[in-house]
């Protein structure tokens, strides 16, 4: 009876509290497959570098990554470039405020990527945890259990379910997009198709550029990602060793308990 | 220290001899661990050692978290930031920390709900019962204290939806609130002194377990027939027990790795699926999330919190007879309250001869309802407030009281309880055959 109930709670619970934090009101979010879904997704390299490319071209123009250091771009389980590269894209493309020189210079690898808080666009840093996607199948949260919980999707989402209505409230243009909660979003589109040309030759169709930018997001949000499930992988099987070990010692020491010849 | 009769620890060599004579701790370690515990114990009886094991986890991981961690609402944020991206195996520790919670959680649960089936909390356990319930509240308030460290926009408006629970209190509520935050808002204040309570709690909690230990210890564990050991010779007790070492320590730890090895999957792959998203916002005191949600394991008791209502008449009878002292909002935190209070008397609630649900064929039913009564209100605690789930919240608010204060009363005097075994030995035999060997081996519970 008790152990009946016990398995039943613990399935309701894991019900219970998918559905719980999935829930919220919302758009529609396409369950976009992306290459580090599950317990063993990797961040595709290639795609990180194309998503930073749109990035550093189109979002940085308004959004800022204020806690991602620009030398993470070199390390490993991320877009890897090599260490050179990334000196050079840092000089390159941002200028930085150095207090001690009382004035600008080009960004070097150890600062991060700049704040950006000129219209009032947030900082996307976090953003790809800072939203849910896919909540299914059905609000049981089981897709968020095995596939994350699908920041990325949302914000390849929200880039490409533009309708092209507009309207305008109270002096500011809103743009209407189906996957933003309340439908009426204040950012015009970013993204059009074919607004960067991938050095990879790579597609730079709408859908492709948008779930790039939403990789690099995800991997800017979550940097430790593959060596966080590493360690996961690595625990489990250690554990699981070590549990059968554990199981066999009890089954030995509590034989003579269970089955005495007495 | 037990009054279970077993035997005493007896220094072997010089050395001990010496330091017993001085100190006889070595005794006490010896006395602790060697515990005559009854063999009987099933797989519910393991969530103590789980408990212990997260306890000593948020301990580590919190204190190394702690060296890279600052508390200063400008600041917070990024700090957790710095402790995910720069300290070495940092995401890990985070990670490890806040899923820990839930973890504590998790065991806390089915401990308690262990100790409501099968009548742990009777007499002559009501002290343990007692303590461990203490741990528990002690245990909600360092989690919720936690939960505001990161600074997110949960960690805000959780803060100040809770901390406004006090403020519900008649005429003291606001002054009470404003010296708990330490100002008129949640502020930088406040921070620091959840930051400085939730570090604090923790040796509090530590204490209490070692009380909770030694309550039990004095009294024997319950076990699953809820049958005492006999203690009429040191030979009859020795058939109704084994030494807690090896026996259960070994199934505990095996018990331990198998959860911990979910455990680790859900921090390896998939350490925010417990979190809310919002919490990756930074707190900001001028944008309300649209749903104020805590995190799960608070949720029944938020369920209960939202469920009366001022249209409820037992709030508006309440309201008419203090005049208005009681409003519904403070009818709320009195309910919710009360619904842990009410566990806590459960000892005395309880009229029962029969310690054990097992032989009580009444109870299990009204006792089954109360699990699928939990999970309800955790559910429903996450549901917006609105119809249906507010007559649902309702519902199931009154059975958690109706269970405690009119079933457990009146299962006593009503219920026929059936026939118990005479010993743990004979239980424990009905359940292994005698000729060794032969692999019929059932389970040692149900």
């Amino acid at each position: 009876m008790f152990r009946k109930i016990a398995l039943s709670a613990a399935t309701a619970l894991s019900l219970v509290t998918g559905s719980a934090f999935a829930a919220g009101e919302g758009g529609h979010v396409t369950d976009y497959a992306f290459s580090f879904e599950g317990p063993f997704g990797a961040y595709d390299q290639a795609q990180l570098q194309r998503g930073l490319q749109v990035f550093t071209e189109v979002c940085s123009a308004c959004h800022g990554l204020k806690y991602v250091p620009l030398r993470s771009l070199s390390e490993d389980g991320g877009p890897a470039m090599p260490e050179d590269q990334v000196r050079a894209y840092a000089a390159q493309t941002f200028t930085v405020y150095d207090p001690e020189l009382d004035e600008d210079r080009p960004a070097i690898p150890t600062d991060h990527f700049p704040e950006n808080n000129g219209v009032g666009a947030p900082d996307l840093s976090l953003m790809a945890k800072a939203r849910a996607g896919f909540h299914g199948p059905y609000g049981t949260g089981l897709s968020q259990l095995f596939n994350g919980m699908g920041g990325a999707e949302y914000i390849a989402s929200l880039l490409t379910h533009y309708t092209g209505e507009e309207k305008v409230e109270a002096g500011t243009t809103f743009y209407e997009n189906t996957a933003f909660p309340g439908g009426w979003i204040a950012m015009a589109p970013p993204l059009a198709g074919e607004d960067v040309e991938y050095a990879d030759g790579h597609s730079n169709e709408l859908h492709h550029e948008a779930q790039d930018v939403a990789a690099f997001l995800m991997w800017t949000a979550e940097p430790k990602m593959m060596a966080r499930k590493q360690a996961g992988f690595v625990g489990v099987v250690f554990l699981t060793l070590l549990a059968v070990l554990l199981y066999l010692t009890n089954k030995r020491i509590w034989r003579n308990v269970k089955y005495k010849n007495d | 220290m037990s009054g279970i009769p077993h035997d005493h620890y007896e220094p072997k060599t010089g050395g001990e001899r010496w330091v017993h004579k001085r100190l006889p701790i070595l005794g006490l370690l010896y006395d602790t661990i060697m515990i005559p515990t009854p063999k009987n114990l099933n797989w519910m009886w393991i969530w103590g050692i789980v408990l212990t094991f997260c306890l000593a986890l948020q301990i580590i991981t919190g204190i190394v978290l702690v060296m890279h961690y600052t508390p200063h609402v400008d600041l917070a944020f990024a700090s957790v930031e710095h402790i995910m991206r720069n300290v070495n195996g940092g995401y890990m520790l985070r990670y490890l920390h806040a899923n820990g919670a839930s973890l504590f959680f998790v065991a806390v649960y089915l401990h308690i709900f262990r100790g409501l089936y099968y009548g742990s909390y009777k007499s002559p356990r009501e002290i343990t019962w007692i303590i461990g319930m203490l741990i528990y509240l002690a245990m909600m308030g360092t989690a919720f204290m936690g939960y505001v460290l990161p600074w997110g926009q949960m960690s805000f408006w959780g803060a100040t939806v809770i901390t406004g629970l006090f403020g519900a209190i008649p005429f003291i509520g606001e002054p009470i609130q404003t010296w708990l935050l330490g100002g008129p808002a949640v502020d930088n204040a406040t921070l620091n002194r959840f930051f400085s309570l939730h570090y604090l709690l923790p040796f509090v909690i530590a204490a209490l377990v070692a009380v909770h230990i030694w309550a039990f210890h004095t009294t024997g564990n319950n076990n699953p027939t809820g049958v005492e050991v006999r203690r009429t010779s040191k030979a009859d007790a020795a058939k109704d027990t084994v030494p807690f070492w090896p026996y259960f320590v070994i199934k505990d730890l095996f018990a331990l790795a198998v959860i911990l090895a979910v455990f680790f999957a859900i921090v390896g792959f998939m350490p925010n699926y417990l979190g809310h998203p919002d919490n990756y916002l930074e707190a900001n005191p001028l944008s309300t999330p649209a749903h104020i949600v805590p995190e799960w394991y608070f949720l029944p008791f938020y369920a209960i919190l939202r469920a009366f209502t001022s249209e409820v008449w037992v709030v508006q009878i309440a309201s008419f007879v203090t005049g208005g002292i009681v409003d519904a909002k403070f009818f709320g935190v009195l309910a919710m309250f009360g619904a842990i209070i009410a566990m806590a008397l459960a000892p005395w609630l309880d009229t029962s001869s029969v310690r054990s649900g097992r032989y009580r064929p009444m109870f299990k039913w009204w006792f089954g309802l109360l699990v699928i009564d939990f999970i309800a209100l955790m559910w429903l605690g996450a549901m917006p407030a609105e119809e249906p789930y507010a007559s649902f919240s309702l519902i199931a608010s009154a059975y958690w009281f109706g269970y405690f204060f009119v079933i457990l009363p009146l299962l006593g005097v009503i219920e026929k309880p059936l026939p118990q075994p005479a010993t743990i030995e004979e239980d424990f035999d009905a359940h292994y055959s005698k000729t060794g060997g032969t692999k019929t081996a059932v389970s040692p519970a149900e």
